[in-house]
Parts: structure tokens; sequence; C-alpha cells
């Protein structure tokens, strides 16, 4: 029984269509990613299957509840992590998450439990009662990691929940949206527009672009779809493509500025024939498919192109497809 | 009730926070009351009554200053909006009417802190104030700051860009204040901006605290809690009508 199913869900801006017809279901105990580039209708769909705007057309259940029509029902199964910080920055971390239980009318002997439950989780027990302006960025989103769950959601939501951290606070937040999966079993919806992050964490990852999901499927069916490896030739004459085309393992051919990139199945055993049928070529790189590769081959367009977030070394991580 | 106390109690939270704007808010009354009401003020005054041109004018002060405190208070959700601040209330299971009436007694808290602070100031330099007038001057506090944090929460809510303060410094609050009465009688303007005096609901205001305060007034008392009730409630019709509209800003 899907815990999510979207349904022909549309939401137009004026000119733009942020998200053209969607249509998607996701599983009770999933982890989801929808995995794009800026601009694509990430935050949009997220933002209507939290009920904060309201669709053009179309629509969505969410924990069984109507996002049109039982909007109160669909906030109270749901936590959200928002892409920009949202946690008020003169008050605590335990004022934060006391005025969040308020919200969600936690009775109080239960509340100031649950508040040392979750501080707990996210490790923030030690400097709860510190205003959340001597926080690290990790330690704000851990502490509306764990605003987001305090109320006991079914699903959270969380969008581009590493944004703008660096590797090492994103791994932590990974290991924390592991664990929480794992022993809590709590649906996961998370935007990104980090490779990295919707295959290491991901059971499933629809590509979207221009509002719609152009790919959908676990990280590894999707990856499967171009091939294992990618071999990038450099100064490779092209009179030899015709003859790497007919090489049984080799997948895909595409060209990358003065690269010609090969996708193909188990390079260390078939990159010697690859090699020969190529002629003089200046580098060799090998390197696993990732879903940039996948990405690209729907789009046309690498997923980092038309973004400015990001540090320098978080593209060339992105470029070079290496998990962090 | 208990989210209109839960959206209430983060703005107090907030308020009592943030110390420099409680200490900054005072400063410009302050020069109004010491600065203009003793030095060129009290040279131009010819009103009526016996009260020195200081005392006259510190009804007017007092509501100049809860005035822009509660207008700016209400336009602050700009900024709520365009970071993801008001997404966290907007998202959580509460009404939209919880969230507006929450956010103007927030308002109306604050800008009534800085009230209280000014009529202490007032009666202890400026003119005696009785218990029972420190009352009577505290319930039309809080039904103006009601209507004017209503104001703001209102215009905040349509308006999507900050250069929007401005724009509503200049053209709404400056205009208020100048036809309320603060600084001079209405009755003596010309017959034609009278008009717009008179339907400033300011001008009751400064009318009715000028009476509790000073035993001056050109209307009726009830005329003045007629006037404020019914902008409060007018304005807190149209705030809950447009919290409930509100969507999350692009």
């Amino acid at each position: 029984m899907a815990i999510i199913s979207v349904d022909k869900l549309t939401k137009r801006f004026e000119r733009t269509l942020a998200v053209d017809r969607l249509d998607l279901e996701i599983e009770e105990g999933e982890v989801f990613a929808l995995l794009g580039p800026n601009g694509a209708g990430k935050t949009t769909t997220i933002n209507m299957l939290c009920t904060l705007i309201h669709p053009t057309s179309g629509t969505a259940t969410v924990a069984g509840f109507d996002i049109r029509k039982q909007s109160s029902s669909v906030r109270k199964s749901i936590g959200i992590v928002f892409q920009e910080p949202s946690v008020d920055d003169i008050l605590s971390g335990r004022e934060n998450l006391e005025l969040h239980g308020m919200l969600y009318k936690m009775p109080n002997p239960g509340r100031k439990r649950r508040i040392e439950e979750m501080l707990e989780l996210v490790g923030l027990a030690g400097r709860a009662d510190d205003l959340v302006r001597t926080y690290s960025g990790g330690m704000r989103r851990r502490l509306e990691i764990a605003r987001g769950l305090m109320h006991s959601p079914k699903i959270l939501f969380l969008d581009e929940p590493t944004l703008g951290l660096d590797p090492a606070s994103r791994k932590h937040i990974w290991d924390y949206i592991e664990k929480l999966s794992k022993e809590h079993g709590t649906t996961m919806v998370l935007t990104t527009h980090y490779m990295e992050e919707a295959d290491y964490l991901c059971n499933r990852v629809g590509i979207i672009d221009n509002g719609k999901i152009i790919a959908l499927g676990t990280p590894r069916e999707l990856k499967n779809q171009i091939g294992e490896d990618i071999v990038r030739l450099k100064g490779m004459e092209a009179k030899y493509l015709k003859k790497i085309e007919k090489l049984p393992f080799v997948t895909k051919i595409g060209k990358e500025d003065d690269y010609i990139a090969i996708a193909l199945k188990n390079a260390p055993d078939n990159l010697q024939a690859l090699l020969s049928s190529a002629g003089k070529v200046q580098s060799v790189e090998v390197r696993e498919v990732t879903l940039n590769d996948v990405f690209l081959h729907y789009t046309g367009k690498e997923i980092h192109q038309e973004e400015g977030e990001g540090s320098w070394f978080d593209r060339v991580m992105h470029a070079s497809g290496t998990r962090a | 009730m208990y989210a209109i106390y839960a959206v209430w109690k983060r703005e107090l939270l907030v308020y009592l926070r943030e110390k420099e704007r409680l200490v900054s808010s005072f400063i410009s009354p302050l020069l109004w009351l010491f600065v203009f009401g003793t030095g060129i003020g009290g040279g131009v005054y010819a009103g009526d009554g016996g009260a020195s041109y200081q005392a006259f004018i510190f009804p007017g002060i007092l509501t100049m200053s809860v005035l822009f405190t509660s207008v700016f208070y209400g336009l602050y959700i700009i900024w709520d909006r365009k970071l993801d601040f008001l997404k966290e209330v907007l998202v959580a299971p509460i009404s939209r009417s919880s969230i507006f009436l929450g956010k103007a007694l927030g308002g109306v808290t604050d800008a009534m802190i800085q009230g209280v602070i000014l009529l202490a100031i007032g009666s202890l330099v400026i003119l005696p104030i009785h218990a029972i007038d420190l009352l009577a001057a505290f319930a039309i506090l809080f039904l103006l700051t009601f209507f004017t944090t209503s104001l703001g929460l209102i215009i905040g809510a349509n308006l999507h860009s900050q250069e929007g303060f401005a724009v509503i410094s200049n053209f709404v609050m400056w205009p208020m204040f100048f036809f309320s009465g603060a600084l001079f009688p209405v009755s003596t303007l010309p017959a034609y901006l009278r008009i717009v005096s008179d339907l400033n609901p300011l001008t009751y205001a400064v009318d009715a605290l000028r009476f509790i305060l000073l035993d001056q007034s050109q209307f009726p008392l009830y005329l003045d809690i007629g006037v404020l009730v019914g902008a409060s409630i007018v304005l807190g019709a149209i705030g809950i009508v447009t919290f409930g509209r509100l969507q999350q800003a692009k």
C-alpha cells in the first residue's frame, strides 16, 4: 500500500509550468529521493505534498489523506525539514523544540520527554540550552531534523537536507537519516541535487527535470540502463567509433568536449579489448557509472550545469562522481 | 486557543531576546517628547486648556511609537516568508486564523510593553497619571495596537519585497501620524484636510488618550472607543481571510 500516491499533480506559476502532471507512488518505509537540478520542480512538488501551496490541478494522497481536501490531517501526519533555515536562531535548541511541540498540541509530560529523546537522537543534548545562533550549519540541520520528527510523523520530508554543508557534516546527516529509517521505519522523501546523496541513501530515486519524472527506479536499476562502467578516452580519432560501437560489451557512446565517453559492462575485463579497438589515445579514465550519467542520458545535460550552489570542491566531487 | 498561545509565545520569546530592538524603539519617542516637545513645539503651540505642549503631544507620541512598532512588526512577515521561518508555522496542523491571531497578539504585546514603559516615563516626568487612568489608557492602547498590528500583518502578507517598507512608511504611517492630531489639534486643520483626519482611526486613539490623560477631547469617548473597536474587528477579519489564503512565497 502506497503511503504517498501522486495523481497528475500540476503547478503553474504564471507562465512557467513548475510541475507537469506528475504521477508517483511511494511505499511505506521507503527512503525516496527526488533528484534533479535547481528549478526542476522538486521543492514545488514537496511544497504541494506538504499543503504549503495549492496544486493548479491534479492531486495526491499523503498518509491516506487528500492534500486538497484534508490538509489538516496531512499536516498531522508529516514532518518537514526545509531547505532554508527555519529554526529561530535567537532561541535555544530546546526552546525551538518546545514551541514546535506546542504547535502540534503535544501535552506536557510527554512533550518534555520527547524533547530529551530527540535531542539525544541528533546528538544535541549537550548544547540544548545554547542559542541556535551559536550552532554550526550541521547542528542546525540536525535540530531541524529533530524538530521534524518530534511529533512522530509517518512521513518525513527533507528538502535538500545537506545543501551547503561541508562533506563531514553531510556524512553525519546521512548517518542520522539512515539510522532513522532503519530504527524507526519512518518513510522519508528527500529532494537533492547531489547524486551521491540519492545513490547512498535511497531505496528508490525519481529523476525529475522540467517538472516531470523522467526515470524511476533503484539507483542500481537506473545505472544499469547505461552500463556498469564508463571509460573516457581523450584524443581518440573519430574513425574508430564504428568499430567500438560493434563491441559486444559496449552499451552506449557519447561525446563530451574532446572526450569520448563509452559506457560498458565490466571494465576490468574488457578494457584491453576496448583499447585495442580505439587506436591511439592521449588519456584513459575509468570509473563506475553514476546517477549523473543517468541524468545526462535522459536529459542531455549535466545536473550541475545551471546551478550556482555548492562550493568548487562540491562540484569537482560531483563531476568525478566520487562518493564523499 | 492553545495554538494561538503557542504562536504568541514564540513572538514574545523572540521579542524579549532582542533587547537592542526594544531599546532602540524608545529613541524616537523620547526625541519627540523631550527635544521637539520642549524646543520648537513649545513656541508654536496655541492649543486649548492649560497643559504644556509636551503634555499635549504625549498621547500623540505614545500613539506614534506603538504605531511604528506594531506596523513594522507586522511587515516583518515579508522577511519571514522570504526565508522559511513562516513555513514551520504554516505547515503545522493549526488553523490560519490562530496563526493570524497569535501573531497579532504577539505584536500587540510587543507594542504594549513599549507603550506601558512610555506611560511610566510620562507619569514620572511629564504629567502625573492616576492608576485608574493608566488602566483606561492601557485598554485604549490594546485596541489601537490590535488595529495597527493587523494593518501591518495584512500589508506584509500582500507585499513581496522589502522595498515595500519605505513605501508603507511614507504613504501610510507618516500620513496616519500627521493626520491624527498627535502634534496639533485637528480643529486647526482646514476643512478639506479635516475629512482625512476624521477618517483616520488613529485620530480617535489620540483623542481618547488625550481625554483620559489630559481631560481634553473633541469627540465623545464612546465614539473614540466605538471607532477603535470597529476598526479592530474589520482589520482582524480581513487579516484572518488574508492569512487563510497565504501560501509560501516563491
